[in-house]
């Protein structure tokens, strides 16, 4: 199957339509939430949770003793939840930073959780409880049901996000602020977290553990390059996430052997390195540009206040002075003399240079921070 | 015990203290995080590694591997240093996108290479010892223990030749770099170490469980002690006693050794991070609860002070004006009357003369902008604490 057959089968098939469907508001999802992680310096936070999850959902098939997805997901919320606590706490009564925290909770969850797993595997009615399948994520189990409930969380998320809005926004921006309004930061706080905690839950099952962290990650990350206003950055990272999703599930199904989570990564990574590049204002294109151009008005700037500094000694400041002056002067070039002439500010031929009015004028006020208008 | 429940256990110890010493410097040096970014990128040089050599722990792979550790360090250093996005978001996409280019590499090649990606990530200890080095037919016991043996010899001639600059150029870079050692230099090399470790490690204990192995021992020394020394020995001791109980426990339960480990570890940290003198959570809250009583009573004494007349000083005042609760009201009460601070009659309250002297000098400390001063007064004054 090649992609142009896959785009023809995607509004046939039911399961193509499935996945593409389930991947694509998983994306739009963990985008949206994901601005306010990478806004608020909490990227990790989903790394984090992701393997935080682990052991919730050992502990849902103990207690409950069969496959249950909507158990698993209780499960993985409630110990996701777990950790993104047990993370603060440390950070906010120890002396440990977040980076510790985190690692620890990551790695400590984990590692439970695989104790769990495998312990598992060893009763006598667990046949693989399906630890791989949460590590990597498989989007070809999706069914209708789980997009559905895909479908509700995005709903509420975004409902919460509109009532929410004013909140959400200045908690962003300036917390000792938002507190000293009277808002409660602590039940913003915790409603961003869950949301956050939920929409990486439900990721598990298709992109993956360790996946799961670009997914919140790179839309967000994207996004930030082309804006600085926080609904636009939110409504394109859903977008990124969106096509991250169709594009990461149409590339895997188009070739054998590939697994949708890291194709979906990849694609958002894509994203990621076009927006770092081209991204008007903070791309790395646009930033080079800046660069040079700002090095060349300086470079202009200089050798017109040389300039200045030789006309002033004579009394008639459009006297014709030697080109030969410059050959100890750094930065001087023959182009940098074209531009200055074709900007009226100097006259030259061969030999000889001179300053105009007017590049008399601008030399005088060159350092000048309010030059004063004729 | 038999001789591969020896031979895992002594893996198990090596590979423990090999990690606790580049962790405790990642902990100190706030790069925690880097230490999983690293575990996860190391895929695709495990990979390609094993294309080539067809062996998981060939000198060429663990170098590979290890090459794009350092390469993770260096790309998350190149995009922080656009200043597109913070240090953090730059880890959280550099080691997916990595850790993808492997798995994919692995999914398109499935058929010549008998490598698992969650063999990889969680590693199964108890295999160890089938794969055994042999040189001319004779057996020197399982490859792994040489693997990690030697990684942590070059770990420990590293820590002991360059202890003092390590020291330094993690506490002080600055100082570091004034006094000719390249804090650049420095950071690279643990980088190198740190990646080496992780590589040599993960076919026995998995990349996960290198990260709590590196982090969780430093982060439970950290929260017991301040002295370098003191703190890299705890680590290692931490990362030793979880090695053996891991395995016991595993042993026990019949279940994955590295998730036992990782288990025994988390409780040692959450033990920690209860129990540790001055840095552990019930000290920290009853410091803060003493502190807060304190306080309460210093505001107290100042009301007291500054109100000769009876209707303020009513020992009923405490709840009805200032507010207080009847449990708190009361536990400033018996802390001032305790320090003979006050007298009460008739339901009055009254400063004794040592209540007066104290309430001077604290509002002269106060007014004079010299809080810090108090507390040496709580010492001087004080008989019982809050």
């Amino acid at each position: 199957m090649d992609i142009q057959e896959y785009f023809s089968l995607l509004f046939t098939d039911y399961t193509l339509r499935t996945i593409t469907l389930g991947t694509a508001l998983l994306g739009a999802v963990c985008g949206m939430l994901g601005s306010f992680a990478v806004l608020r310096k909490q990227s990790l936070l989903g790394d984090a949770i992701s393997h935080a999850a682990l052991p919730g959902i050992a502990l849902a098939f103990i207690i409950m003793q069969t496959k249950n997805t909507s158990a698993f997901l209780l499960g993985a919320l409630i110990s996701g939840l777990a950790g993104t606590f047990w993370i603060r706490s440390i950070v906010k009564n120890t002396h440990l930073k977040s980076d510790t925290a985190l690692g620890l909770i990551l790695s400590l969850f984990f590692g439970f959780g695989m104790l769990l797993m495998t312990y598992i595997q060893k009763m006598p009615n667990a046949n693989q409880a399906g630890l791989e399948k949460y590590l990597f994520g498989q989007a070809a189990t999706l069914v209708e049901s789980d997009i559905w409930l895909m479908f509700w969380v995005t709903l509420g998320a975004l409902i919460i996000l509109l009532l929410f809005w004013k909140e959400f926004k200045i908690l962003l921006f300036d917390p000792e602020y938002t507190l000293t309004l009277g808002f409660n930061t602590r039940f913003i706080d915790v409603l961003m977290t869950s949301f956050m905690v939920l929409a990486i839950v439900l990721g598990l099952q298709t992109v993956g553990v360790v996946l799961m962290s670009a997914m919140l990650l790179a839309p967000a990350a994207a996004a930030r390059q082309w804006t600085d206003k926080l609904w636009v950055m939110i409504v394109l990272a859903a977008l990124f996430g969106a096509m991250s999703g169709i594009g990461g599930t149409a590339v895997s199904a188009s070739y054998n052997n590939l697994s949708t989570g890291p194709v979906i990564v990849l694609v958002a990574a894509g994203f990621v390195g076009i927006s770092f590049i081209f991204a008007p204002n903070r791309g790395l294109i646009a930033q080079r540009i800046r660069y040079v151009k700002n090095r060349n008005d300086l470079k202009l700037h200089k050798t017109l206040a040389f300039m200045y500094e030789i006309a002033k000694t004579h009394e008639d400041f459009q006297h014709p002075h030697a080109i030969k002056l410059f050959n100890n002067f750094q930065g001087y070039s023959r182009k940098s003399m074209k531009k200055l002439a074709e900007k009226n500010l100097i006259t030259f031929d061969q030999k000889m240079w001179s300053l105009t009015k007017e590049g008399f004028e601008q030399a005088a006020n060159l350092y000048n921070q309010n030059p004063q208008k004729p | 015990m038999s001789q591969p429940q020896i031979e895992i256990q002594l893996i198990a110890m090596l590979v423990a203290v090999a990690c606790a010493i580049p962790g405790t410097f990642l902990v100190l040096r706030k790069m925690a995080m880097i230490s999983d970014a690293i575990s996860h990128s190391i895929l695709p040089g495990i990979v390609i590694g094993f294309f080539i050599t067809q062996d998981l722990s060939s000198p060429l792979l663990i170098v590979l591997a290890a090459a794009t550790g350092v390469l993770t360090v260096v790309m998350v250093e190149f995009i922080q240093k656009t200043g597109l996005v913070k240090e953090d978001t730059a880890i959280g996409l550099v080691f997916p996108a990595l850790f993808s280019i492997g798995v994919i590499m692995i999914a398109r090649h499935a058929n010549d290479v008998h490598l698992d990606v969650d063999a990889v990530l969680l590693g199964e200890l108890a295999f160890a010892p089938f794969d055994r080095f042999m040189v001319g037919g004779t057996d020197l016991g399982p490859k792994a223990l040489w693997v990690i043996g030697s990684i942590l010899l070059i770990t420990l001639i590293l820590l002991f030749s360059f202890f003092k600059e390590l020291k330094v150029s993690t506490f002080d870079s600055q100082l570091a770099a004034t006094l000719g050692f390249s804090p650049a230099l420095m950071h690279y090399g643990l980088m190198t170490t740190a990646s080496v470790t992780t590589v040599g490690a993960f076919d026995a204990v998995g990349a996960i469980l290198v990260v709590a192995l590196m982090i969780a021992p430093a982060a439970t020394a950290y929260l017991l002690t301040e002295d370098l020394k003191k703190m890299l020995g705890i680590a290692v001791g931490v990362g030793l006693l979880s090695a053996i109980g891991g395995y016991w426990l595993a042993n026990y339960l019949d279940a994955s050794i590295a998730g036992a480990i990782t288990s025994v570890l988390g409780l040692f940290f959450f033990a920690a991070f209860l129990f540790a003198p001055h840095r552990g959570w019930i000290s920290v809250w009853r410091k803060r609860r003493r502190q807060r009583i304190e306080v309460s009573m210093l505001t107290f004494l100042l009301h007291l002070h500054n109100h000769k007349e009876e209707s303020e000083r009513h020992i009923d005042h405490l709840q009805d004006h200032i507010n207080w609760q009847r449990v708190r009201a009361k536990s400033v009460l018996r802390l001032a009357r305790n320090n003979n601070m006050i007298v009460i009659e008739n339901k009055i309250i009254s400063l004794t003369g040592k209540g007066e002297q104290f309430t001077d000098e604290a509002i002269q400390h106060i007014t004079s902008d010299k809080t810090t001063a108090l507390e040496s007064m709580k010492d001087e004054f004080f008989l019982f604490r809050g």
